[in-house]
Protein backbone atom coordinates (compact mmCIF):
# COMPACT_ATOMS: atom_id res chain seq x y z
CA UNK A 1 0.00 0.00 0.00
CA UNK A 2 2.70 2.51 1.04
CA UNK A 3 4.61 1.55 -2.05
CA UNK A 4 1.82 2.65 -4.40
CA UNK A 5 1.30 5.91 -2.49
CA UNK A 6 5.02 6.58 -2.85
CA UNK A 7 4.90 5.97 -6.60
CA UNK A 8 1.90 8.28 -7.00
CA UNK A 9 3.68 10.98 -4.99
CA UNK A 10 6.89 10.57 -7.00
CA UNK A 11 4.99 10.94 -10.28
CA UNK A 12 3.19 14.03 -8.95
CA UNK A 13 6.48 15.59 -7.82
CA UNK A 14 8.35 14.99 -11.06
CA UNK A 15 5.53 15.94 -13.43
CA UNK A 16 4.74 19.17 -11.61
CA UNK A 17 8.43 20.05 -11.25
CA UNK A 18 8.87 19.74 -15.02
CA UNK A 19 5.71 21.78 -15.56
CA UNK A 20 7.00 24.38 -13.14
CA UNK A 21 10.28 24.98 -14.98
CA UNK A 22 8.78 24.87 -18.48
CA UNK A 23 5.49 26.75 -18.06
CA UNK A 24 5.36 30.05 -19.90
CA UNK A 25 2.91 31.71 -17.54
CA UNK A 26 4.51 33.01 -14.38
CA UNK A 27 1.66 32.46 -11.92
CA UNK A 28 1.01 28.94 -13.16
CA UNK A 29 4.62 28.07 -12.61
CA UNK A 30 4.32 29.17 -8.97
CA UNK A 31 1.18 27.07 -8.47
CA UNK A 32 2.94 24.03 -9.95
CA UNK A 33 5.72 24.59 -7.42
CA UNK A 34 3.04 24.52 -4.70
CA UNK A 35 1.96 21.04 -5.85
CA UNK A 36 5.59 19.86 -5.81
CA UNK A 37 5.89 21.05 -2.21
CA UNK A 38 2.66 19.23 -1.26
CA UNK A 39 4.05 16.03 -2.76
CA UNK A 40 7.27 16.42 -0.78
CA UNK A 41 5.25 16.92 2.42
CA UNK A 42 3.47 13.66 1.55
CA UNK A 43 6.83 11.88 1.37
CA UNK A 44 7.73 13.20 4.84
CA UNK A 45 4.42 11.88 6.18
CA UNK A 46 5.16 8.48 4.62
CA UNK A 47 8.62 8.33 6.13
CA UNK A 48 7.18 8.95 9.65
CA UNK A 49 8.56 12.43 10.17
CA UNK A 50 5.39 14.37 10.87
CA UNK A 51 7.07 17.45 12.31
CA UNK A 52 8.99 18.25 9.13
CA UNK A 53 5.87 17.61 7.05
CA UNK A 54 4.01 20.20 9.12
CA UNK A 55 6.96 22.61 8.76
CA UNK A 56 6.98 22.01 5.01
CA UNK A 57 3.27 22.76 4.75
CA UNK A 58 3.36 25.91 6.87
CA UNK A 59 6.71 27.47 5.92
CA UNK A 60 6.86 26.53 2.24
CA UNK A 61 3.25 26.20 1.16
CA UNK A 62 2.01 28.88 3.53
CA UNK A 63 4.88 31.34 3.60
CA UNK A 64 7.25 31.12 0.67
CA UNK A 65 4.59 30.49 -1.99
CA UNK A 66 2.55 33.44 -0.74
CA UNK A 67 5.69 35.61 -0.80
CA UNK A 68 6.51 34.59 -4.38
CA UNK A 69 2.91 35.14 -5.50
CA UNK A 70 3.03 38.60 -3.94
CA UNK A 71 6.19 39.49 -5.81
CA UNK A 72 4.78 38.10 -9.06
CA UNK A 73 1.65 40.20 -8.69
CA UNK A 74 3.72 43.28 -7.84
CA UNK A 75 6.04 43.10 -10.82
CA UNK A 76 4.00 41.35 -13.56
CA UNK A 77 0.70 41.30 -15.25
CA UNK A 78 -1.00 38.02 -14.37
CA UNK A 79 -1.15 36.69 -17.90
CA UNK A 80 2.26 37.87 -19.02
CA UNK A 81 4.09 35.42 -21.25
CA UNK A 82 7.65 34.71 -20.24
CA UNK A 83 10.57 35.02 -22.54
CA UNK A 84 12.07 31.57 -23.01
CA UNK A 85 15.56 30.54 -23.97
CA UNK A 86 16.58 29.55 -27.47
CA UNK A 87 15.81 26.02 -28.64
CA UNK A 88 19.47 25.12 -29.04
CA UNK A 89 20.33 26.37 -25.57
CA UNK A 90 17.43 24.42 -24.06
CA UNK A 91 18.61 21.28 -25.80
CA UNK A 92 22.21 21.70 -24.69
CA UNK A 93 21.14 22.31 -21.10
CA UNK A 94 18.82 19.30 -21.15
CA UNK A 95 21.63 17.11 -22.49
CA UNK A 96 24.02 18.35 -19.80
CA UNK A 97 21.42 17.72 -17.09
CA UNK A 98 20.70 14.22 -18.40
CA UNK A 99 24.43 13.50 -18.42
CA UNK A 100 24.75 14.68 -14.83
CA UNK A 101 21.69 12.63 -13.85
CA UNK A 102 23.28 9.59 -15.47
CA UNK A 103 26.46 10.06 -13.45
CA UNK A 104 24.42 10.48 -10.24
CA UNK A 105 22.31 7.38 -10.87
CA UNK A 106 25.33 5.30 -11.88
CA UNK A 107 27.06 6.25 -8.62
CA UNK A 108 23.97 5.62 -6.50
CA UNK A 109 23.15 2.23 -7.99
CA UNK A 110 26.74 1.02 -7.72
CA UNK A 111 27.04 1.95 -4.08
CA UNK A 112 26.06 -0.63 -1.53
CA UNK A 113 24.06 1.07 1.23
CA UNK A 114 23.73 -1.01 4.38
CA UNK A 115 20.13 -0.19 5.17
CA UNK A 116 18.91 -0.91 8.71
CA UNK A 117 15.34 -2.20 8.79
CA UNK A 118 13.43 -0.18 11.36
CA UNK A 119 10.07 1.42 11.99
CA UNK A 120 11.09 4.39 14.10
CA UNK A 121 8.96 7.50 14.34
CA UNK A 122 10.74 10.76 14.95
CA UNK A 123 8.68 12.44 17.62
CA UNK A 124 8.58 16.17 18.14
CA UNK A 125 9.72 15.74 21.76
CA UNK A 126 12.97 14.07 20.60
CA UNK A 127 13.65 16.89 18.17
CA UNK A 128 12.95 19.56 20.77
CA UNK A 129 15.21 18.07 23.43
CA UNK A 130 18.02 17.48 20.93
CA UNK A 131 17.66 21.01 19.53
CA UNK A 132 17.95 22.60 22.98
CA UNK A 133 20.53 20.30 24.55
CA UNK A 134 23.93 21.80 25.32
CA UNK A 135 25.69 18.48 25.90
CA UNK A 136 27.79 16.60 23.34
CA UNK A 137 26.04 16.52 19.99
CA UNK A 138 23.49 19.09 21.07
CA UNK A 139 22.24 21.72 18.67
CA UNK A 140 21.79 24.76 20.89
CA UNK A 141 24.44 26.87 19.11
CA UNK A 142 23.11 26.37 15.53
CA UNK A 143 19.62 26.98 16.90
CA UNK A 144 20.64 30.37 18.29
CA UNK A 145 22.60 31.22 15.15
CA UNK A 146 19.60 30.45 12.97
CA UNK A 147 17.35 32.66 15.10
CA UNK A 148 19.87 35.50 14.70
CA UNK A 149 20.01 34.85 10.95
CA UNK A 150 16.23 35.07 10.66
CA UNK A 151 16.22 38.36 12.56
CA UNK A 152 18.97 39.76 10.33
CA UNK A 153 17.13 38.59 7.21
CA UNK A 154 13.93 40.26 8.42
CA UNK A 155 15.66 43.59 9.09
CA UNK A 156 17.59 43.38 5.82
CA UNK A 157 14.49 42.61 3.78
CA UNK A 158 12.67 45.60 5.26
CA UNK A 159 15.62 47.95 4.64
CA UNK A 160 16.13 46.78 1.05
CA UNK A 161 12.47 46.73 0.03
CA UNK A 162 11.79 50.08 1.63
CA UNK A 163 14.34 51.66 -0.69
CA UNK A 164 15.50 55.25 -0.65
CA UNK A 165 13.24 56.60 2.03
CA UNK A 166 15.01 54.72 4.82
CA UNK A 167 18.57 54.93 3.58
CA UNK A 168 18.89 58.66 3.05
CA UNK A 169 16.55 61.34 4.20
CA UNK A 170 15.01 61.99 0.85
CA UNK A 171 11.37 62.95 0.61
CA UNK A 172 11.14 61.96 -3.03
CA UNK A 173 10.00 58.38 -2.80
CA UNK A 174 9.69 56.40 -5.94
CA UNK B 1 11.60 4.19 6.55
CA UNK B 2 8.94 3.35 4.01
CA UNK B 3 8.34 -0.40 3.80
CA UNK B 4 8.52 -1.77 0.29
CA UNK B 5 10.42 1.25 -1.06
CA UNK B 6 14.19 0.95 -1.28
CA UNK B 7 16.58 3.83 -0.70
CA UNK B 8 17.59 3.66 -4.36
CA UNK B 9 14.14 4.68 -5.58
CA UNK B 10 13.98 7.62 -3.18
CA UNK B 11 17.45 8.82 -4.19
CA UNK B 12 16.46 8.47 -7.85
CA UNK B 13 13.46 10.75 -7.33
CA UNK B 14 15.55 13.36 -5.52
CA UNK B 15 18.27 13.27 -8.20
CA UNK B 16 15.67 13.85 -10.91
CA UNK B 17 14.18 16.73 -8.90
CA UNK B 18 17.63 18.26 -8.41
CA UNK B 19 18.44 18.20 -12.13
CA UNK B 20 15.05 19.61 -13.06
CA UNK B 21 15.96 22.49 -10.76
CA UNK B 22 19.36 22.91 -12.43
CA UNK B 23 17.71 22.90 -15.86
CA UNK B 24 15.27 25.61 -14.82
CA UNK B 25 18.06 27.64 -13.22
CA UNK B 26 19.99 27.75 -16.49
CA UNK B 27 17.21 28.15 -19.04
CA UNK B 28 14.90 30.64 -17.30
CA UNK B 29 15.38 34.35 -18.00
CA UNK B 30 13.34 35.76 -15.17
CA UNK B 31 14.61 36.36 -11.65
CA UNK B 32 11.49 34.95 -9.97
CA UNK B 33 11.67 31.79 -12.09
CA UNK B 34 15.31 31.39 -11.06
CA UNK B 35 14.14 31.65 -7.44
CA UNK B 36 11.58 28.88 -8.04
CA UNK B 37 14.30 26.65 -9.48
CA UNK B 38 16.46 27.26 -6.41
CA UNK B 39 13.56 26.13 -4.23
CA UNK B 40 13.39 22.87 -6.18
CA UNK B 41 17.13 22.25 -5.69
CA UNK B 42 16.94 22.99 -1.96
CA UNK B 43 13.94 20.70 -1.51
CA UNK B 44 15.74 17.83 -3.23
CA UNK B 45 18.66 18.22 -0.82
CA UNK B 46 16.33 18.32 2.21
CA UNK B 47 14.67 15.05 1.16
CA UNK B 48 18.14 13.51 0.76
CA UNK B 49 19.13 14.49 4.30
CA UNK B 50 15.95 13.01 5.79
CA UNK B 51 16.03 9.82 3.71
CA UNK B 52 19.67 8.98 4.41
CA UNK B 53 19.14 9.62 8.12
CA UNK B 54 16.04 7.45 8.24
CA UNK B 55 17.40 4.55 6.21
CA UNK B 56 21.04 4.29 7.26
CA UNK B 57 21.25 5.76 10.78
CA UNK B 58 17.80 5.48 12.35
CA UNK B 59 19.11 6.10 15.89
CA UNK B 60 20.63 9.48 15.07
CA UNK B 61 18.86 12.81 14.67
CA UNK B 62 21.51 14.85 12.85
CA UNK B 63 19.96 14.58 9.38
CA UNK B 64 16.46 15.47 10.45
CA UNK B 65 17.73 18.46 12.43
CA UNK B 66 19.81 19.74 9.54
CA UNK B 67 16.72 19.58 7.32
CA UNK B 68 15.01 22.06 9.66
CA UNK B 69 18.02 24.39 9.43
CA UNK B 70 18.02 24.15 5.64
CA UNK B 71 14.35 25.12 5.53
CA UNK B 72 15.01 28.12 7.82
CA UNK B 73 17.90 29.32 5.64
CA UNK B 74 15.77 28.85 2.51
CA UNK B 75 12.99 30.95 4.02
CA UNK B 76 15.43 33.75 4.90
CA UNK B 77 16.97 33.60 1.45
CA UNK B 78 13.59 33.79 -0.29
CA UNK B 79 12.52 36.80 1.77
CA UNK B 80 15.74 38.66 0.92
CA UNK B 81 15.58 37.71 -2.75
CA UNK B 82 11.99 38.91 -3.05
CA UNK B 83 12.88 42.25 -1.45
CA UNK B 84 15.86 42.64 -3.82
CA UNK B 85 13.62 41.83 -6.81
CA UNK B 86 11.02 44.40 -5.75
CA UNK B 87 13.69 47.05 -5.24
CA UNK B 88 15.21 46.23 -8.63
CA UNK B 89 11.82 46.51 -10.29
CA UNK B 90 11.38 49.97 -8.82
CA UNK B 91 14.66 51.15 -10.29
CA UNK B 92 14.82 49.58 -13.74
CA UNK B 93 11.18 48.41 -14.20
CA UNK B 94 12.23 44.94 -15.18
CA UNK B 95 13.12 41.65 -13.52
CA UNK B 96 14.75 40.00 -16.51
CA UNK B 97 18.26 38.66 -15.97
CA UNK B 98 19.67 40.43 -19.03
CA UNK B 99 18.56 43.87 -17.79
CA UNK B 100 20.19 43.41 -14.42
CA UNK B 101 23.55 45.09 -14.82
CA UNK B 102 24.08 46.96 -11.57
CA UNK B 103 23.83 45.73 -8.03
CA UNK B 104 24.91 48.97 -6.41
CA UNK B 105 23.19 52.26 -7.07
Amino acid sequence: MEKYIFYILAIIIIVFAIASVTSKKMLRSVIYLLFVLFGIAGIYFLIDYNFLAAIQLTVYAGGIIVLIIFSVLLVHHIEMELEIAKRSRQLITAMACLLGLGVFLYTIYHHNFNVIENAKTTSTADIGSKLLSYEDGGFILPFEVISLLLLAAMVGAIVIAKGKKLTDKNDETI
Amino acid sequence: MIFGVSIYELLTVTSILFFIGVYGFITRKNLISVLISIELILNASVINFVVINKYLYPDMLQGVLFSIFIIAVAAAETALAVSIIINLYRQISSVEVKDTEIMKY
